[in-house]
């Protein structure tokens, strides 16, 4: 009797102390997304407002099924940011993992450093950090003039390249922009590789590559999968890189969905568009969590 | 069929130390290791044994001087390219592989079919009684287990030479006293030559067919547990292995085998020497505590009046601490054969002690 007393009293507490928790989820989190996806549904007025209905229009006109007939335009936006996620999160896996081994395998007291040199950038305003690629990449920017210099040392004619603003622009800001996040628990995962184990490697008889294949990569794959979320997610969702580097050419789901809310004042579309976002960025984790798992299973051992 | 399995010539390793200065990690060691045999490195940390292993598996190369396996010089080559396997001290089992995996590891880089890969992976989880173990995960298993796998996973390989490298040093004492007769077993079964890292010197007397003792780099004395132990050609070995009484003289003649030794007080010692000693050279005289007898015996050359200062019963047997002249002290141990291990004598008696010429030796440092 007194135990169950106790028992009841302890899931009382439980609860309590969890509540401003959930209170806080609930209200920022749960209710907002709620309104979004009921928003969806409706349609805009004409002077801007959004008509509640249960309509699937806007989901329709998203995949391309108009009253005039398939419309490509937003299936490209949506695919544009898929392929875009896909090539960023790639491209970062394999800048980072170099520089993760590196630290990782650094002489213990330059690891800190080496850690924070990577975080020092994101000290610095996000736009900052994106407008000083325009710096670097416009016409008259500094590697155009490094690179005129360079032509005429060997006396060569020189074009200064279309750098900016275009879609490689927007991949070398989004590559720029998100390497830390895939740095760090690549690095995370390396560091924690024993020694030992390359020496075992190499002491059963595998070379350089097979030792990277067979032990590092696949103790590395943890820190490769967190990175990945940690990547995919943000870069699917941005859109001030685009907005910023794109010149207005590029465009995201990200910016779709701001200029719905932003210029056109279509709330309703653009929840749809927040919506379909949303499950494609989770269609894609899910798929890929499955097939790489979380890691949990070598982080425990 | 060369007649050494291993051969260190004239091998020495130096390592910059994060401080900066130069550590002389192995200086100008030469060991010759013969095919079949149980070889153990034995000596306190830092003594160079796990760097001379290290430097015959090839992760680290010689400074000076070339290791041959074989009669062939390995030179640079890489690890993976050596006939050799190790078991490491923490096992170093992949962690996301099956012990399967594990295990036939070694083959599959060697490109061995998978279907003699199995049966080879069987039969040496066989072998370190693990049967039917290939499923599981290392971290699935104890660390006796664990240790057994390692094994496997060196020996499924046949390697030319083995190297343990202070294999049974994270487990408890039971288990590794049976991992050590397991050992012994084992490398009697496949006929390859081990060589063994410890500073266990009890662990090297049980297993090797010969001890290398280190210290400083150096190799001090190889040979037989029964060499290294009866005759110790250094304080070091002599201190390190078991244990030992010391003292200190000035050699006053020398007949054939026999040396006069004069200790401190004016006694007179009679001791075994193989040295070219002279007369008036400082030396060190060592005799084994279980070697002197607080019982006359007929022959005894040694024989000292003495106080006993200090008695420990350890059951099996117990110590004496003898005051000798010219304050200095002798630890001697007799054997409890007595039905009620009634001591021999208390503290403070005045005592006689007796020991051999023969078990008596005369020490250079």
């Amino acid at each position: 009797m007194l135990q169950r007393l106790r028992a009841s009293r302890d899931r009382w507490l439980g609860l309590v102390l969890i509540a401003p928790t959930l209170l806080l989820l609930t209200a920022l989190l749960l209710v907002p997304l709620i309104l979004v996806v009921i928003t969806s549904f409706g349609s805009r007025s004409p002077d801007g407002n959004v008509i509640y209905t249960f309509s699937f229009e806007n989901y329709l006109r998203l995949v391309g099924i108009t009253a005039e007939g398939f419309d490509p335009l937003y299936v490209e936006i949506l695919w544009r940011s898929v392929w875009l996620a896909v090539q960023t999160t790639t491209l970062v896996i394999v800048i980072a993992f170099p520089l993760a081994y590196f630290v990782a395998r650094a002489p213990a007291r330059w690891r800190n450093l080496f850690l924070f040199l990577i975080l020092v950038p994101l000290w610095t305003n996000f736009v900052i950090r994106i407008y000083a690629w325009i710096m670097i990449l416009r016409n008259q920017g500094v590697l155009n003039s490094l690179l005129g210099w360079a032509a005429s040392l060997v006396g060569l004619p020189f074009q200064p390249l279309d750098l900016y603003p275009s879609a490689g622009a927007v991949l070398v800001g989004m590559i720029y922009e998100f390497l830390p996040f895939m740095i760090l628990p690549i690095y995370t995962s390396l560091e924690k590789i024993d020694d030992s184990l390359f020496e075992a490697a190499a002491d059963l008889g595998a070379n350089a590559v097979r030792t990277f294949l067979r032990v590092t990569l696949p103790l590395a794959l943890p820190g490769i999968v967190a990175g990945t979320i940690l990547v995919f997610i943000p870069v699917m969702g941005t859109f001030i890189v685009s907005d910023i580097l794109g010149g207005r050419q590029v465009i995201l789901v990200g910016n779709l969905i701001q200029r719905q809310f932003l210029d056109a004042r279509d709330a309703a579309f653009g929840s749809a568009a927040s919506i379909i976002l949303m499950a494609l960025t989770l269609v894609v984790t899910v798929f890929y969590t499955r097939r790489f798992g979380f890691g949990e299973e070598i982080v425990k051992a | 069929m060369p007649e050494f399995a291993v051969e260190l010539r004239d091998v020495s390793k130096r390592f910059p130390a994060p401080s900066g200065e130069i550590v002389n990690a192995v200086r100008n060691v030469s060991l010759q290791i013969r095919d079949g045999e149980f070889f153990s490195m034995l000596g306190p940390s830092g003594c160079g044994k796990t760097t001379s292993l290290r430097m015959i598996a090839g992760f680290e190369l010689p400074t000076e001087g070339d290791i041959f396996i074989h009669d062939k010089p390995m030179g640079q080559t890489a690890p993976y390219q050596r006939p050799v396997n190790t078991v490491f001290q923490n096992y170093a089992l992949f962690p996301h592989m099956t012990i399967g995996e594990n295990v036939g590891f070694g083959l599959e880089m060697k490109g061995v079919d998978k279907a003699q890969r199995l049966t080879r992976v069987r039969q040496a989880l066989e072998m370190v009684r693990l049967p039917g173990y290939e499923a599981r995960r290392p971290r699935q298993m104890s660390g006796g287990q664990q240790q057994r796998v390692a094994l496997a996973r060196a020996l499924v390989n046949h390697p030319e030479v083995l190297l343990l490298d202070e294999p049974l040093g994270a487990l408890d004492l039971k288990l590794r006293k049976e991992m050590q007769l397991e050992l012994k077993r084992l490398q009697r079964e496949v006929g390859i030559t081990f060589i063994y890292v410890t500073h266990d010197q009890e662990e090297a007397l049980t297993m090797s067919d010969r001890i290398a003792v280190m210290s400083g780099g150096r190799v001090l004395q190889v040979g037989p547990a029964f060499e290294i132990y009866e005759r110790p050609n250094c304080r070091f070995v002599a201190d390190f292995i078991g244990e030992s009484n010391f003292l200190e003289g000035t050699v006053r003649e020398v007949q054939q085998r026999t040396a006069t030794v004069e200790l401190a007080g004016g006694l007179l010692a009679y001791a075994e020497s193989d040295l070219a000693l002279t007369n008036g050279q400082a030396v060190t005289v060592t005799v084994r505590p279980e070697k002197i007898g607080l019982r006359p015996y007929e022959g005894a050359q040694n024989v000292y009046p003495g106080r006993v200062e200090d008695i420990v019963y350890i059951g099996t047997d117990t110590h004496y601490t003898v005051l000798l002249a010219g304050d200095q002290r002798l630890r001697v141990r007799e054997q409890n054969e007595d039905p009620y291990s009634r001591p021999l004598a208390s503290p403070g008696d005045a005592v006689t002690i007796y020991f051999d010429r023969a078990a008596a030796r005369v020490l250079l440092d």
